[in-house]
Protein backbone atom coordinates (compact mmCIF):
# COMPACT_ATOMS: atom_id res chain seq x y z
CA UNK A 1 0.00 0.00 0.00
CA UNK A 2 3.23 2.15 0.69
CA UNK A 3 3.72 1.79 -3.17
CA UNK A 4 1.28 3.51 -4.22
CA UNK A 5 1.82 6.73 -6.65
CA UNK A 6 5.31 4.95 -7.61
CA UNK A 7 3.95 2.65 -9.81
CA UNK A 8 0.86 3.18 -12.21
CA UNK A 9 0.22 -0.28 -12.65
CA UNK A 10 0.40 -0.83 -8.65
CA UNK A 11 -1.96 2.45 -8.76
CA UNK A 12 -4.65 1.15 -11.02
CA UNK A 13 -5.20 -1.95 -9.41
CA UNK A 14 -5.22 -0.22 -5.86
CA UNK A 15 -8.13 1.79 -7.55
CA UNK A 16 -9.35 -1.22 -8.76
CA UNK A 17 -9.62 -3.00 -5.18
CA UNK A 18 -11.23 0.29 -4.18
CA UNK A 19 -13.64 -0.11 -6.37
CA UNK A 20 -14.41 -3.12 -6.10
CA UNK A 21 -14.32 -2.83 -2.33
CA UNK A 22 -16.64 -0.21 -2.23
CA UNK A 23 -19.42 -2.13 -4.39
CA UNK A 24 -19.04 -5.07 -1.84
CA UNK A 25 -19.87 -3.03 0.92
CA UNK A 26 -22.86 -1.35 -0.81
CA UNK A 27 -23.58 -5.06 -1.80
CA UNK A 28 -23.80 -6.33 1.42
CA UNK A 29 -25.40 -3.06 2.75
CA UNK A 30 -28.26 -3.45 0.31
CA UNK A 31 -29.15 -6.94 1.24
CA UNK A 32 -28.96 -6.11 4.34
CA UNK A 33 -31.67 -3.44 4.05
CA UNK A 34 -33.64 -5.40 1.85
CA UNK A 35 -33.84 -8.29 4.63
CA UNK A 36 -34.19 -6.06 7.43
CA UNK A 37 -36.83 -4.60 6.50
CA UNK A 38 -38.69 -8.33 6.46
CA UNK A 39 -36.67 -9.02 10.33
CA UNK A 40 -37.78 -9.22 13.30
CA UNK A 41 -36.36 -8.32 16.89
CA UNK A 42 -37.24 -11.77 18.32
CA UNK A 43 -36.52 -15.59 17.83
CA UNK A 44 -38.63 -18.00 15.65
CA UNK A 45 -39.34 -21.49 17.00
CA UNK A 46 -41.17 -24.48 15.22
CA UNK A 47 -44.44 -25.18 15.98
CA UNK A 48 -46.81 -27.82 14.49
CA UNK A 49 -50.53 -26.86 13.75
CA UNK A 50 -52.52 -29.82 15.43
CA UNK A 51 -55.41 -29.04 12.88
CA UNK A 52 -53.53 -30.44 10.67
CA UNK A 53 -51.79 -32.91 11.72
CA UNK A 54 -52.95 -36.20 10.50
CA UNK A 55 -51.38 -38.03 13.36
CA UNK A 56 -48.77 -39.83 11.13
CA UNK A 57 -46.12 -40.64 13.57
CA UNK A 58 -43.26 -39.28 12.06
CA UNK A 59 -42.81 -36.91 14.56
CA UNK A 60 -41.93 -39.74 16.90
CA UNK A 61 -39.35 -40.87 14.78
CA UNK A 62 -38.44 -37.81 12.69
CA UNK A 63 -36.75 -35.45 15.08
CA UNK A 64 -33.05 -35.08 15.39
CA UNK A 65 -32.95 -35.89 18.91
CA UNK A 66 -33.28 -39.42 19.98
CA UNK A 67 -36.30 -38.99 22.06
CA UNK A 68 -38.13 -36.67 19.86
CA UNK A 69 -39.20 -33.03 21.17
CA UNK A 70 -42.47 -33.06 20.41
CA UNK A 71 -44.87 -34.60 23.05
CA UNK A 72 -48.58 -35.05 23.73
CA UNK A 73 -51.37 -31.78 24.95
CA UNK A 74 -53.72 -32.40 27.28
CA UNK A 75 -56.10 -29.52 26.78
CA UNK A 76 -58.43 -29.85 29.66
CA UNK A 77 -61.01 -27.04 28.86
CA UNK A 78 -62.06 -29.52 25.94
CA UNK A 79 -62.40 -32.72 27.10
CA UNK A 80 -65.07 -34.94 27.78
CA UNK A 81 -63.51 -36.62 30.76
CA UNK A 82 -64.82 -39.80 29.28
CA UNK A 83 -64.79 -43.44 30.94
CA UNK A 84 -64.56 -44.93 27.27
CA UNK A 85 -61.68 -42.72 26.35
CA UNK A 86 -60.73 -43.11 22.86
CA UNK A 87 -56.92 -41.71 23.38
CA UNK A 88 -56.36 -43.97 26.29
CA UNK A 89 -57.89 -47.56 25.55
CA UNK A 90 -57.47 -49.79 22.49
CA UNK A 91 -60.54 -50.05 19.87
CA UNK A 92 -62.56 -53.39 21.62
CA UNK A 93 -61.00 -52.87 25.32
CA UNK A 94 -63.71 -54.67 27.01
CA UNK A 95 -62.55 -53.80 30.87
CA UNK A 96 -62.10 -50.33 30.99
CA UNK A 97 -59.55 -50.37 33.99
CA UNK A 98 -55.65 -49.23 33.68
CA UNK A 99 -54.22 -52.95 32.92
CA UNK A 100 -51.37 -52.05 30.39
CA UNK A 101 -52.81 -54.09 27.74
CA UNK A 102 -55.57 -51.87 27.54
CA UNK A 103 -53.97 -48.96 27.10
CA UNK A 104 -53.14 -47.33 23.31
CA UNK A 105 -50.28 -45.64 24.74
CA UNK A 106 -46.94 -47.63 23.78
CA UNK A 107 -45.33 -46.05 27.02
CA UNK A 108 -48.23 -46.22 29.11
CA UNK A 109 -47.77 -42.24 29.04
CA UNK A 110 -51.15 -41.06 30.05
CA UNK A 111 -52.57 -41.42 33.44
CA UNK A 112 -55.97 -41.98 34.58
CA UNK A 113 -57.84 -40.51 37.65
CA UNK A 114 -61.76 -41.51 38.34
CA UNK A 115 -63.19 -37.68 39.22
CA UNK A 116 -67.05 -38.78 40.09
CA UNK A 117 -69.13 -40.68 38.41
CA UNK A 118 -68.73 -41.24 35.24
CA UNK A 119 -65.84 -38.88 34.78
CA UNK A 120 -62.35 -39.43 34.41
CA UNK A 121 -59.65 -36.94 34.23
CA UNK A 122 -56.66 -37.85 31.75
CA UNK A 123 -53.10 -36.58 32.11
CA UNK A 124 -49.48 -36.82 30.10
CA UNK A 125 -46.76 -38.00 32.14
CA UNK A 126 -45.02 -35.81 29.68
CA UNK A 127 -41.09 -37.30 30.28
CA UNK A 128 -42.75 -40.39 28.97
CA UNK A 129 -44.69 -39.52 26.16
CA UNK A 130 -42.61 -39.96 22.30
CA UNK A 131 -44.79 -37.89 20.71
CA UNK A 132 -46.07 -40.85 18.29
CA UNK A 133 -49.58 -39.21 18.05
CA UNK A 134 -51.40 -42.23 18.66
CA UNK A 135 -53.16 -40.84 21.35
CA UNK A 136 -53.80 -37.93 19.49
CA UNK A 137 -55.88 -40.25 16.89
CA UNK A 138 -57.90 -42.12 18.96
CA UNK A 139 -59.17 -38.81 20.86
CA UNK A 140 -59.69 -37.57 17.26
CA UNK A 141 -62.05 -40.05 16.00
CA UNK A 142 -64.07 -40.93 18.95
CA UNK A 143 -63.80 -37.95 21.29
CA UNK A 144 -63.57 -34.46 21.24
CA UNK A 145 -59.45 -33.60 20.34
CA UNK A 146 -58.43 -32.62 23.32
CA UNK A 147 -55.37 -34.46 23.14
CA UNK A 148 -53.03 -32.74 20.40
CA UNK A 149 -49.11 -32.65 19.93
CA UNK A 150 -47.26 -29.50 20.30
CA UNK A 151 -43.63 -29.46 19.89
CA UNK A 152 -42.19 -28.73 23.63
CA UNK A 153 -39.68 -26.02 23.23
CA UNK A 154 -37.71 -26.91 26.65
CA UNK A 155 -36.97 -30.01 24.66
CA UNK A 156 -36.84 -29.12 21.38
CA UNK A 157 -32.99 -27.77 20.04
CA UNK A 158 -34.15 -25.70 17.57
CA UNK A 159 -32.70 -26.47 14.62
CA UNK A 160 -32.95 -23.78 11.68
CA UNK A 161 -34.60 -25.93 9.72
CA UNK A 162 -36.88 -28.90 11.59
CA UNK A 163 -36.10 -32.19 10.67
CA UNK A 164 -39.70 -33.35 11.14
CA UNK A 165 -41.09 -30.43 9.27
CA UNK A 166 -39.46 -31.73 6.32
CA UNK A 167 -41.40 -34.78 6.32
CA UNK A 168 -44.54 -34.19 7.27
CA UNK A 169 -47.29 -35.04 5.14
CA UNK A 170 -49.57 -32.39 6.28
CA UNK A 171 -47.44 -29.71 5.97
CA UNK A 172 -48.60 -28.72 9.45
CA UNK A 173 -44.85 -27.73 10.48
CA UNK A 174 -44.42 -23.81 10.72
CA UNK A 175 -42.34 -21.13 12.31
CA UNK A 176 -43.89 -19.32 14.78
CA UNK A 177 -43.29 -16.13 17.40
CA UNK A 178 -41.13 -17.34 20.08
CA UNK A 179 -43.18 -15.16 22.30
CA UNK A 180 -46.64 -17.03 21.40
CA UNK A 181 -44.90 -20.79 20.60
CA UNK A 182 -48.13 -22.76 20.87
CA UNK A 183 -50.46 -23.47 18.62
CA UNK A 184 -52.90 -25.63 20.21
CA UNK A 185 -57.02 -25.45 19.13
CA UNK A 186 -58.76 -24.55 21.71
CA UNK A 187 -62.36 -24.94 20.77
CA UNK A 188 -63.85 -26.88 18.01
CA UNK A 189 -67.50 -26.49 16.01
CA UNK A 190 -68.36 -29.66 18.46
CA UNK A 191 -67.32 -28.24 21.03
CA UNK A 192 -68.19 -24.65 21.75
CA UNK A 193 -66.85 -23.74 24.87
CA UNK B 1 -22.53 -12.45 20.10
CA UNK B 2 -20.58 -9.79 17.76
CA UNK B 3 -17.59 -9.69 20.07
CA UNK B 4 -15.22 -12.59 18.78
CA UNK B 5 -15.04 -10.79 15.45
CA UNK B 6 -13.02 -7.77 15.89
CA UNK B 7 -10.89 -9.96 18.69
CA UNK B 8 -9.75 -12.29 16.14
CA UNK B 9 -9.06 -9.84 13.80
CA UNK B 10 -7.22 -7.84 16.18
CA UNK B 11 -5.24 -11.38 16.85
CA UNK B 12 -4.68 -11.60 13.60
CA UNK B 13 -3.76 -8.13 11.54
CA UNK B 14 -2.33 -6.59 14.62
CA UNK B 15 -1.13 -8.87 16.90
CA UNK B 16 -0.31 -11.39 14.29
CA UNK B 17 -0.41 -14.65 16.74
CA UNK B 18 -1.00 -17.97 15.87
CA UNK B 19 -1.49 -18.75 19.77
CA UNK B 20 -4.03 -15.98 20.04
CA UNK B 21 -5.93 -17.40 16.96
CA UNK B 22 -5.71 -20.98 18.35
CA UNK B 23 -7.08 -20.21 21.66
CA UNK B 24 -10.36 -18.28 20.15
CA UNK B 25 -11.03 -21.04 17.95
CA UNK B 26 -10.59 -23.55 20.85
CA UNK B 27 -13.05 -20.84 22.92
CA UNK B 28 -15.57 -20.94 19.90
CA UNK B 29 -15.78 -24.55 19.24
CA UNK B 30 -16.45 -24.84 22.77
CA UNK B 31 -19.05 -22.28 22.92
CA UNK B 32 -20.71 -21.61 19.61
CA UNK B 33 -20.73 -25.62 18.57
CA UNK B 34 -21.07 -27.28 21.61
CA UNK B 35 -22.53 -25.02 23.99
CA UNK B 36 -24.95 -23.38 21.44
CA UNK B 37 -25.28 -26.60 19.81
CA UNK B 38 -24.41 -25.09 16.35
CA UNK B 39 -27.74 -23.62 15.16
CA UNK B 40 -28.30 -21.04 13.74
CA UNK B 41 -24.52 -20.56 11.75
CA UNK B 42 -23.65 -18.17 9.50
CA UNK B 43 -23.34 -21.06 6.83
CA UNK B 44 -27.33 -22.27 7.11
CA UNK B 45 -28.11 -18.50 7.59
CA UNK B 46 -27.46 -18.18 3.93
CA UNK B 47 -30.73 -19.75 3.49
CA UNK B 48 -32.29 -18.08 5.75
CA UNK B 49 -31.15 -14.58 3.90
CA UNK B 50 -32.94 -16.13 0.42
CA UNK B 51 -36.09 -16.98 1.46
CA UNK B 52 -36.20 -14.03 3.60
CA UNK B 53 -35.73 -11.91 0.02
CA UNK B 54 -38.40 -15.10 -2.06
CA UNK B 55 -40.86 -15.65 0.57
CA UNK B 56 -43.02 -12.89 1.35
CA UNK B 57 -44.26 -14.52 4.58
CA UNK B 58 -41.03 -15.72 5.92
CA UNK B 59 -39.33 -12.80 8.36
CA UNK B 60 -35.98 -13.69 9.37
CA UNK B 61 -35.27 -13.09 13.45
CA UNK B 62 -32.03 -10.09 13.35
CA UNK B 63 -29.92 -12.48 15.54
CA UNK B 64 -29.20 -15.07 11.98
CA UNK B 65 -29.37 -11.98 9.56
CA UNK B 66 -26.54 -10.77 11.79
CA UNK B 67 -24.59 -14.10 11.74
CA UNK B 68 -25.13 -13.84 8.28
CA UNK B 69 -24.37 -9.96 7.62
CA UNK B 70 -21.49 -9.39 10.21
CA UNK B 71 -18.72 -11.99 9.06
CA UNK B 72 -19.15 -10.60 5.48
CA UNK B 73 -18.49 -7.27 6.75
CA UNK B 74 -15.52 -8.33 8.78
CA UNK B 75 -13.88 -10.23 5.88
CA UNK B 76 -14.37 -7.38 3.59
CA UNK B 77 -12.23 -5.29 6.71
CA UNK B 78 -9.62 -8.16 7.26
CA UNK B 79 -9.92 -11.02 5.25
CA UNK B 80 -11.37 -14.41 6.71
CA UNK B 81 -10.33 -14.12 10.36
CA UNK B 82 -13.94 -15.55 10.74
CA UNK B 83 -12.72 -18.73 9.18
CA UNK B 84 -9.29 -18.47 11.47
CA UNK B 85 -11.06 -17.83 15.23
CA UNK B 86 -14.74 -17.64 14.74
CA UNK B 87 -16.35 -20.75 12.91
CA UNK B 88 -16.80 -23.89 14.89
CA UNK B 89 -16.63 -25.87 11.64
CA UNK B 90 -13.71 -24.40 10.73
CA UNK B 91 -12.26 -24.37 14.15
CA UNK B 92 -12.82 -28.14 14.64
CA UNK B 93 -11.10 -28.96 11.26
CA UNK B 94 -8.12 -26.96 12.43
CA UNK B 95 -7.68 -28.70 15.63
CA UNK B 96 -7.10 -31.58 13.80
CA UNK B 97 -4.80 -30.47 11.06
CA UNK B 98 -2.11 -32.70 12.39
CA UNK B 99 0.10 -33.87 9.11
CA UNK B 100 -1.26 -31.44 6.35
CA UNK B 101 -0.24 -33.01 3.15
CA UNK B 102 0.31 -30.81 -0.24
CA UNK B 103 -2.60 -31.15 -2.77
CA UNK B 104 -2.48 -31.33 -6.09
CA UNK B 105 -2.93 -27.88 -7.39
CA UNK B 106 -5.04 -28.95 -10.45
CA UNK B 107 -7.17 -31.81 -8.45
CA UNK B 108 -7.69 -28.67 -5.90
CA UNK B 109 -9.16 -26.58 -8.33
CA UNK B 110 -11.76 -29.64 -9.47
CA UNK B 111 -12.86 -30.02 -6.39
CA UNK B 112 -13.09 -25.90 -4.97
CA UNK B 113 -15.97 -26.39 -7.50
CA UNK B 114 -17.65 -28.25 -5.52
CA UNK B 115 -18.54 -25.09 -2.81
CA UNK B 116 -20.15 -23.56 -5.38
CA UNK B 117 -22.27 -25.73 -6.93
CA UNK B 118 -23.82 -26.59 -3.47
CA UNK B 119 -23.90 -22.27 -3.21
CA UNK B 120 -26.68 -22.89 -6.35
CA UNK B 121 -28.54 -25.87 -5.41
CA UNK B 122 -28.64 -24.47 -1.23
CA UNK B 123 -29.68 -21.10 -2.74
CA UNK B 124 -32.40 -22.61 -5.17
CA UNK B 125 -33.92 -24.79 -2.96
CA UNK B 126 -34.30 -22.15 0.04
CA UNK B 127 -35.30 -19.72 -2.60
CA UNK B 128 -38.39 -21.91 -3.94
CA UNK B 129 -39.30 -22.87 0.00
CA UNK B 130 -38.42 -26.51 -0.64
CA UNK B 131 -35.80 -27.03 1.72
CA UNK B 132 -32.67 -26.33 3.78
CA UNK B 133 -30.09 -28.52 2.26
CA UNK B 134 -26.96 -26.90 3.98
CA UNK B 135 -28.47 -28.00 7.13
CA UNK B 136 -30.31 -31.46 6.03
CA UNK B 137 -26.29 -32.45 4.87
CA UNK B 138 -24.37 -30.55 7.85
CA UNK B 139 -21.81 -32.93 8.93
CA UNK B 140 -20.93 -31.40 12.62
CA UNK B 141 -24.09 -30.34 13.90
CA UNK B 142 -24.40 -34.14 15.15
CA UNK B 143 -21.25 -34.22 16.63
CA UNK B 144 -22.16 -30.99 18.34
CA UNK B 145 -25.29 -32.47 19.71
CA UNK B 146 -23.79 -35.97 20.52
CA UNK B 147 -26.91 -37.40 18.63
CA UNK B 148 -25.68 -37.99 14.81
CA UNK B 149 -27.15 -40.54 12.69
CA UNK B 150 -25.34 -43.41 11.57
CA UNK B 151 -24.33 -41.64 8.15
CA UNK B 152 -23.90 -38.45 9.50
CA UNK B 153 -21.69 -39.70 12.06
CA UNK B 154 -19.70 -41.63 9.12
CA UNK B 155 -20.03 -38.54 7.19
CA UNK B 156 -18.26 -36.75 9.69
CA UNK B 157 -15.50 -38.97 11.00
CA UNK B 158 -14.18 -39.16 7.16
CA UNK B 159 -14.24 -35.68 6.91
CA UNK B 160 -12.08 -35.02 9.92
CA UNK B 161 -9.79 -38.49 9.55
CA UNK B 162 -9.21 -37.18 6.36
CA UNK B 163 -8.90 -33.72 7.27
CA UNK B 164 -5.84 -34.80 9.73
CA UNK B 165 -4.07 -34.68 6.02
CA UNK B 166 -5.93 -32.72 3.81
CA UNK B 167 -6.66 -29.94 6.49
CA UNK B 168 -10.02 -28.31 6.54
CA UNK B 169 -11.52 -30.52 3.75
CA UNK B 170 -15.14 -29.01 4.48
CA UNK B 171 -13.61 -25.70 4.22
CA UNK B 172 -11.93 -26.14 1.05
CA UNK B 173 -14.00 -28.84 -0.52
CA UNK B 174 -17.55 -28.17 0.84
CA UNK B 175 -18.32 -24.43 2.68
CA UNK B 176 -20.94 -23.03 0.07
CA UNK B 177 -20.40 -19.60 2.81
CA UNK B 178 -16.32 -19.82 1.91
CA UNK B 179 -17.85 -19.04 -1.60
CA UNK B 180 -18.88 -15.65 -0.31
CA UNK B 181 -16.21 -14.95 2.32
CA UNK B 182 -13.76 -16.20 -0.57
CA UNK B 183 -15.14 -13.34 -3.15
CA UNK B 184 -15.23 -10.44 -0.15
CA UNK B 185 -11.60 -11.58 1.36
CA UNK B 186 -10.44 -10.93 -2.13
CA UNK B 187 -10.81 -7.13 -1.70
CA UNK B 188 -10.41 -6.82 1.51
CA UNK B 189 -8.99 -3.81 2.93
CA UNK B 190 -6.31 -4.95 5.30
CA UNK B 191 -5.41 -8.67 4.93
CA UNK B 192 -2.76 -11.07 6.96
CA UNK B 193 0.36 -10.30 5.48
CA UNK B 194 3.38 -13.55 6.01
CA UNK B 195 5.85 -11.11 6.31
CA UNK B 196 5.73 -8.07 9.03
CA UNK B 197 7.49 -5.61 6.66
CA UNK B 198 8.99 -7.00 3.32
CA UNK B 199 9.69 -10.51 2.07
CA UNK B 200 13.18 -11.13 1.65
CA UNK B 201 12.59 -14.45 -0.66
CA UNK B 202 14.15 -16.76 1.69
CA UNK B 203 11.67 -19.36 0.93
CA UNK B 204 10.88 -20.21 4.76
CA UNK B 205 7.42 -20.23 4.88
CA UNK B 206 6.66 -22.07 1.80
CA UNK B 207 5.42 -25.19 3.11
CA UNK B 208 3.62 -23.75 6.13
CA UNK B 209 0.56 -23.28 4.86
CA UNK B 210 -1.67 -26.54 5.79
CA UNK B 211 -4.25 -25.28 3.20
CA UNK B 212 -2.08 -24.32 -0.17
CA UNK B 213 -3.15 -20.93 0.38
CA UNK B 214 0.13 -19.07 -0.60
CA UNK B 215 1.11 -17.56 -3.81
CA UNK B 216 4.56 -18.31 -4.58
CA UNK B 217 6.48 -15.99 -6.78
CA UNK B 218 6.13 -15.91 -10.38
CA UNK B 219 8.34 -13.99 -12.48
CA UNK B 220 9.83 -16.05 -15.03
CA UNK B 221 8.87 -14.69 -18.73
CA UNK B 222 7.78 -11.33 -17.13
CA UNK B 223 6.43 -9.66 -18.94
CA UNK B 224 4.57 -12.32 -20.91
CA UNK B 225 4.87 -11.93 -24.92
CA UNK B 226 1.79 -9.51 -25.93
CA UNK B 227 0.18 -12.03 -28.67
CA UNK B 228 -0.06 -14.73 -26.23
CA UNK B 229 -1.73 -12.67 -23.77
CA UNK B 230 -4.14 -11.39 -26.62
CA UNK B 231 -5.05 -14.91 -27.82
CA UNK B 232 -5.61 -16.28 -24.23
CA UNK B 233 -7.61 -13.13 -23.63
CA UNK B 234 -9.68 -14.04 -27.06
CA UNK B 235 -10.10 -17.88 -25.92
CA UNK B 236 -11.59 -16.61 -22.04
CA UNK B 237 -14.00 -14.10 -23.53
CA UNK B 238 -15.39 -17.10 -25.98
CA UNK B 239 -15.10 -19.98 -23.41
CA UNK B 240 -16.92 -18.23 -20.16
CA UNK B 241 -19.74 -17.35 -22.19
CA UNK B 242 -20.13 -20.89 -23.68
CA UNK B 243 -19.93 -22.55 -20.51
CA UNK B 244 -22.31 -19.66 -18.70
CA UNK B 245 -24.88 -21.09 -21.74
CA UNK B 246 -24.08 -24.39 -21.67
CA UNK B 247 -24.49 -24.75 -17.72
CA UNK B 248 -27.44 -22.97 -18.28
CA UNK B 249 -29.09 -25.50 -20.73
CA UNK B 250 -27.90 -28.58 -18.94
CA UNK B 251 -29.53 -27.04 -15.38
CA UNK B 252 -32.77 -26.20 -17.53
CA UNK B 253 -32.40 -30.02 -18.51
CA UNK B 254 -32.39 -31.12 -15.28
CA UNK B 255 -35.16 -28.90 -13.74
CA UNK B 256 -37.44 -31.74 -13.22
CA UNK B 257 -34.95 -34.01 -11.42
CA UNK B 258 -34.09 -30.74 -9.22
CA UNK B 259 -37.47 -30.32 -8.52
CA UNK B 260 -37.98 -34.31 -7.11
CA UNK B 261 -37.61 -33.43 -3.96
CA UNK B 262 -40.65 -31.02 -3.66
CA UNK B 263 -43.31 -32.57 -1.82
CA UNK B 264 -45.90 -30.65 -3.92
CA UNK B 265 -44.20 -31.95 -6.75
CA UNK B 266 -44.13 -35.66 -5.04
CA UNK B 267 -48.05 -35.77 -4.43
CA UNK B 268 -48.95 -34.27 -7.91
CA UNK B 269 -46.82 -37.33 -9.36
CA UNK B 270 -48.78 -39.84 -6.92
CA UNK B 271 -51.96 -38.47 -7.55
CA UNK B 272 -51.54 -38.49 -11.41
CA UNK B 273 -50.63 -42.04 -11.63
CA UNK B 274 -53.49 -44.01 -11.64
CA UNK B 275 -51.55 -47.08 -11.02
CA UNK B 276 -49.68 -46.06 -7.88
CA UNK B 277 -52.92 -44.51 -6.37
CA UNK B 278 -54.70 -47.75 -6.37
CA UNK B 279 -52.51 -50.56 -6.02
CA UNK B 280 -50.26 -49.58 -2.82
CA UNK B 281 -51.15 -48.42 0.35
CA UNK B 282 -52.38 -45.02 0.59
CA UNK B 283 -49.50 -42.74 1.67
CA UNK B 284 -49.52 -40.54 4.35
CA UNK B 285 -49.29 -37.99 2.07
CA UNK B 286 -52.47 -38.83 0.29
CA UNK B 287 -54.35 -39.06 3.55
CA UNK B 288 -53.23 -35.42 4.52
CA UNK B 289 -54.31 -34.29 1.58
CA UNK B 290 -57.61 -35.88 1.36
CA UNK B 291 -58.42 -34.58 4.78
CA UNK B 292 -57.40 -31.10 3.91
CA UNK B 293 -59.99 -30.79 1.51
CA UNK B 294 -58.14 -29.55 -1.34
CA UNK B 295 -59.20 -29.60 -5.12
CA UNK B 296 -56.95 -31.68 -7.26
CA UNK B 297 -56.38 -29.07 -9.65
CA UNK B 298 -54.97 -26.90 -7.20
CA UNK B 299 -52.76 -29.67 -6.45
CA UNK B 300 -51.21 -29.82 -9.90
CA UNK B 301 -51.27 -26.08 -10.37
CA UNK B 302 -49.24 -26.05 -7.35
CA UNK B 303 -46.39 -28.28 -8.85
CA UNK B 304 -46.59 -26.69 -12.43
CA UNK B 305 -45.53 -23.79 -10.71
CA UNK B 306 -42.66 -25.31 -8.51
CA UNK B 307 -41.46 -26.75 -11.82
CA UNK B 308 -41.72 -23.72 -13.60
CA UNK B 309 -39.83 -22.15 -10.88
CA UNK B 310 -37.44 -24.85 -11.18
CA UNK B 311 -36.78 -24.37 -14.69
CA UNK B 312 -35.77 -20.66 -14.19
CA UNK B 313 -33.94 -21.91 -11.32
CA UNK B 314 -32.11 -24.73 -13.25
CA UNK B 315 -30.99 -21.98 -15.73
CA UNK B 316 -29.70 -19.28 -13.38
CA UNK B 317 -27.74 -22.20 -11.26
CA UNK B 318 -25.92 -24.10 -14.59
CA UNK B 319 -25.35 -20.63 -15.86
CA UNK B 320 -23.33 -19.66 -12.69
CA UNK B 321 -22.01 -22.89 -12.14
CA UNK B 322 -20.91 -22.33 -15.91
CA UNK B 323 -19.39 -19.06 -15.11
CA UNK B 324 -17.55 -20.08 -12.66
CA UNK B 325 -15.85 -23.03 -14.06
CA UNK B 326 -15.06 -20.49 -16.68
CA UNK B 327 -13.46 -18.18 -14.92
CA UNK B 328 -11.80 -20.65 -12.51
CA UNK B 329 -9.84 -22.02 -15.99
CA UNK B 330 -9.72 -18.29 -17.13
CA UNK B 331 -7.41 -18.11 -13.91
CA UNK B 332 -5.55 -21.05 -14.65
CA UNK B 333 -4.64 -19.28 -17.93
CA UNK B 334 -3.64 -16.15 -17.11
CA UNK B 335 -0.30 -15.47 -15.54
CA UNK B 336 -0.20 -13.16 -12.75
CA UNK B 337 3.55 -11.87 -11.61
CA UNK B 338 4.60 -11.23 -8.41
CA UNK B 339 7.91 -11.14 -6.88
CA UNK B 340 6.97 -12.25 -2.82
CA UNK B 341 5.26 -14.70 -1.45
CA UNK B 342 1.64 -13.78 -0.33
CA UNK B 343 -1.35 -15.27 0.77
CA UNK B 344 -4.08 -15.75 -1.43
CA UNK B 345 -6.27 -13.56 -0.26
CA UNK B 346 -9.57 -15.79 -0.99
CA UNK B 347 -8.31 -19.24 0.16
CA UNK B 348 -6.21 -18.11 3.08
CA UNK B 349 -8.48 -18.47 6.38
CA UNK B 350 -6.19 -16.25 8.36
CA UNK B 351 -4.85 -18.80 10.90
CA UNK B 352 -1.64 -17.06 10.86
CA UNK B 353 0.71 -20.31 11.31
CA UNK B 354 2.33 -18.73 8.32
CA UNK B 355 4.38 -15.78 10.37
CA UNK B 356 5.92 -17.44 12.80
CA UNK B 357 7.85 -18.90 9.76
CA UNK B 358 8.89 -15.58 8.45
CA UNK B 359 12.59 -14.88 9.77
CA UNK B 360 12.22 -11.07 9.11
CA UNK B 361 11.17 -9.37 12.22
CA UNK B 362 9.48 -5.63 12.52
CA UNK B 363 12.10 -3.63 12.96
CA UNK B 364 13.10 -5.02 9.18
CA UNK B 365 15.85 -7.65 11.00
CA UNK B 366 15.95 -11.52 9.96
CA UNK B 367 15.57 -13.10 13.14
CA UNK B 368 18.88 -15.62 14.55
CA UNK B 369 17.92 -19.07 14.78
CA UNK B 370 19.26 -20.47 18.26
S1 LIG C 1 -45.29 -35.34 11.13
FE1 LIG C 1 -47.01 -33.93 10.76
S2 LIG C 1 -48.78 -35.24 10.39
FE2 LIG C 1 -47.18 -36.55 11.27
S3 LIG C 1 -47.64 -36.59 13.47
FE3 LIG C 1 -46.18 -34.91 13.15
S4 LIG C 1 -47.42 -33.06 12.79
FE4 LIG C 1 -48.76 -34.83 12.61
S1 LIG D 1 -36.63 -28.21 15.58
FE1 LIG D 1 -35.22 -29.95 15.76
S2 LIG D 1 -35.39 -30.57 17.91
FE2 LIG D 1 -37.13 -29.25 17.50
S3 LIG D 1 -38.78 -30.65 16.95
FE3 LIG D 1 -37.78 -30.05 15.04
S4 LIG D 1 -36.22 -31.62 14.68
FE4 LIG D 1 -36.89 -31.81 16.82
S1 LIG E 1 -14.77 -21.99 5.11
FE1 LIG E 1 -16.79 -22.26 5.92
S2 LIG E 1 -16.65 -23.92 7.41
FE2 LIG E 1 -14.59 -23.19 6.98
S3 LIG E 1 -14.18 -21.75 8.56
FE3 LIG E 1 -14.94 -20.61 6.81
S4 LIG E 1 -17.14 -20.47 7.10
FE4 LIG E 1 -16.39 -22.02 8.50
S1 LIG F 1 -2.54 -17.36 7.42
FE1 LIG F 1 -0.85 -18.26 6.28
S2 LIG F 1 -0.82 -20.41 6.90
FE2 LIG F 1 -2.84 -19.58 7.50
S3 LIG F 1 -4.18 -20.00 5.78
FE3 LIG F 1 -3.33 -17.96 5.42
S4 LIG F 1 -1.53 -18.31 4.15
FE4 LIG F 1 -2.08 -20.28 5.05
Amino acid sequence: MEETGKDPKLNRREFLAKGLRVSALVGIGGLAVLTVKKSLAGETVWQLDPSKCIQCGRCATNCVLAHSAVRCTHVYAMCGYCDLCGGYFKPGTKTLNTAAENQLCPTNAIKRKFVEDPFFQYSIDEPLCIGCGKCVKGCGAFGNGSLQLQVRHSICVHCNQCSIARSCPADAFSRVPAGKPYLLKQITLENPK
Amino acid sequence: MPWPWPLVSWLVIKKRSRTGVFWASVFSLAYFGFYRQGCVCSIGAIQNVTLALFEQSYVIPLAVLAFFILPLVFTLFFGRTFCAGVCPFGAMQDLVAFRPQKTDPRLNAILGVIPYIYLGLAVLYAATGTDFIICRYDPFVGIFRFNATFGMFVFAGTLLISGIFIARPYCRYLCPYGVLLNWVSRVSWRHITITPTECIQCRLCEESCPYDAIDMPVTDGNPEERLVTTRKLILICLLVPFFAILGGWTGSRLHETLAGDSPKVRLAKTLADPVKSRHQPETFEITAYKSSGKPLAQVYDDARSVLRQFYFGGWILGCFIGLVFGIILAGRLLTRYRTDYTPNRGACYSCARCVDYCPVEKNGLVKMES
